[in-house]
């Protein structure tokens, strides 16, 4: 079990910026963050787009922004569980909460701080009726051991850097393999375009464009797609295994059943107080939450998990005393170490 | 300070007849949300989220998708010829009379 001073369920700018405030006051932080890096949307949908609403920065990149963070919160030494989405909560005897990810950890704290910006990032399911019967029984989103399907007959979808990846990769392990894309042309690393070309003209990948999988169907086992052709007849196409790889997109997830109060997929909070949820102890900070007059910023997320802290403070050390100090009286954060 | 008239509609078949000012630099995914219409605009206008897809139903001559812009659209379902991004929609008056379908969200 990890235990901590204040559990935050989300490593993205506002998450990672509540260990820099939190350590100030001396609170040890620990993170959950279902993507395998720290950084959120930011690391995740575009790390090389540009903000210009950061204080301080007439301009900075997404990931740099990202970086900075890190390297602002690594003297207060947060722990990270990476990888990992929370599931569950419960409330113990000594008041405090258990949060347990879907690979079963658990992490114990007086207080948590939900900043999970726009939610579990999951991947993009196409909207097909009776697709989630066929998932794991010939369908997946995420390729986890491609040796799963060697000598099988194989149907990737997308136009992207994973479709195109697993194409070239799975030619010379399955049996056959067929891409579909909606267009003719690719958007993916100009030499796996090539490559996937390449594959094409030699017979080993068969090209479908202008299509899209627009059924599926088998007794229990997936056996065939229904794909539309633009311009032409309906194909039917025999196959084991479809990976339709359309990117992640985020959803809130499990948080919505934690008996928190949601509204518009958001999580109401107290703004006029400590942006807390209507469960004592949790708290909501970020684009992840919502009330009268909210601006999903990054800035706004800072000043939200400020504000927090203070509160977070008292839950975890009720006797002691909360002195606010500057940084520049305290000389730097060094001596907090 | 003009308004343009744009027909939105919905998921359920309703159009929405709706104003749209041209001098505030709004596309028309800030537009639906405004008017409270079931548009999330999940990632706010960058192209890099589908949930403002929808399809052009009147004959208005629109700016080229960008490339990022397409990309987007081939993480998208249900794309036509004529599924665009509503956030890469800029409301200008030209576009008096435009007509759009929401397309089917897909989570």
């Amino acid at each position: 079990m990890i235990e901590t001073d204040l559990l935050i369920i989300g490593a993205g700018p506002t998450g990672l910026f509540t260990v820099f405030e939190a350590g100030l006051l001396k609170m040890k932080c620990h993170l959950i963050d279902s993507l395998p890096q720290p950084g959120g949307q930011l690391a995740e949908i575009y790390p090389k787009k540009p903000i210009y609403d950061i204080p301080g920065y007439p301009v900075v990149m997404a990931g740099e922004l990202v970086d900075k963070l890190m390297e602002q919160i690594k003297p207060f030494n947060p722990g990270f569980t990476l990888g990992e989405s929370a599931m569950s909560i419960e409330e113990t005897q000594d008041k405090c909460f258990i949060v347990t990810t879907n690979k079963g950890t658990k992490h114990k704290a007086p207080s948590v701080a939900i900043a999970g910006g726009l939610g579990v990032f999951t991947p993009r399911k196409p909207p097909i009726e009776g697709l989630t019967e066929f998932e794991e029984k010939g369908v997946d989103y995420i390729v986890r051991d491609p040796e799963k399907y060697r000598g099988k007959r194989v149907v990737i979808s997308g136009g992207g850097d994973s479709a195109l990846d697993w194409t070239v990769f799975l030619a010379d392990i399955a049996s056959e393999v067929s891409l579909v894309h909606r267009r003719t042309s690719f958007r993916g690393h100009l030499d796996t375009v090539d490559k996937v070309q390449e594959l094409a003209q030699q017979g080993k990948v068969k090209l479908i464009t202008n299509a899209e999988v627009v059924d599926v169907h088998g007794q229990s086992e997936l056996d065939r797609l229904t794909i539309k052709v633009k311009g032409s007849d309906d194909l039917s196409m025999e196959c084991d295994h479809w990976l339709p790889l359309f990117g992640l997109t985020p959803t809130l997830g499990p948080i919505g059943d934690w008996g928190l109060e949601i509204e518009k997929n958001a999580i109401v909070v107290d703004n006029a107080t400590d942006y807390r949820t209507n469960r004592e102890g949790i708290y909501a900070i970020g684009d992840v939450n919502t009330y009268p007059g909210k601006l999903k910023l990054i800035l706004c997320g800072f000043h939200e998990a400020t504000i927090m802290v203070q509160s977070a403070f008292k839950r975890a050390f009720p006797d002691k005393k909360l002195s606010f100090k500057y940084t520049t009286v305290m000389g730097g954060v060094g001596s907090l170490e | 300070m003009s308004d343009i008239t744009v027909h939105i509609i919905d998921r359920e078949g309703v159009q929405h007849e709706i104003a749209a000012p041209t001098d505030m630099n709004m596309n028309l995914m800030e537009v639906c949300k405004a008017y409270e219409l079931p548009v999330k605009g999940t990632c706010g206008g960058m192209a890099m989220c589908a949930s403002c897809h929808c399809y052009i139903e009147s004959d208005h001559e629109l700016n080229e998708p960008s490339e990022d812009e397409e990309d987007m659209l081939d993480q998208a379902f249900f794309v036509e010829d004529n599924s665009r991004l509503g956030c890469q929609i800029f409301m200008r008056e030209e576009l008096d009379g435009l007509t759009v379908r929401l397309a089917e969200e897909s989570e």
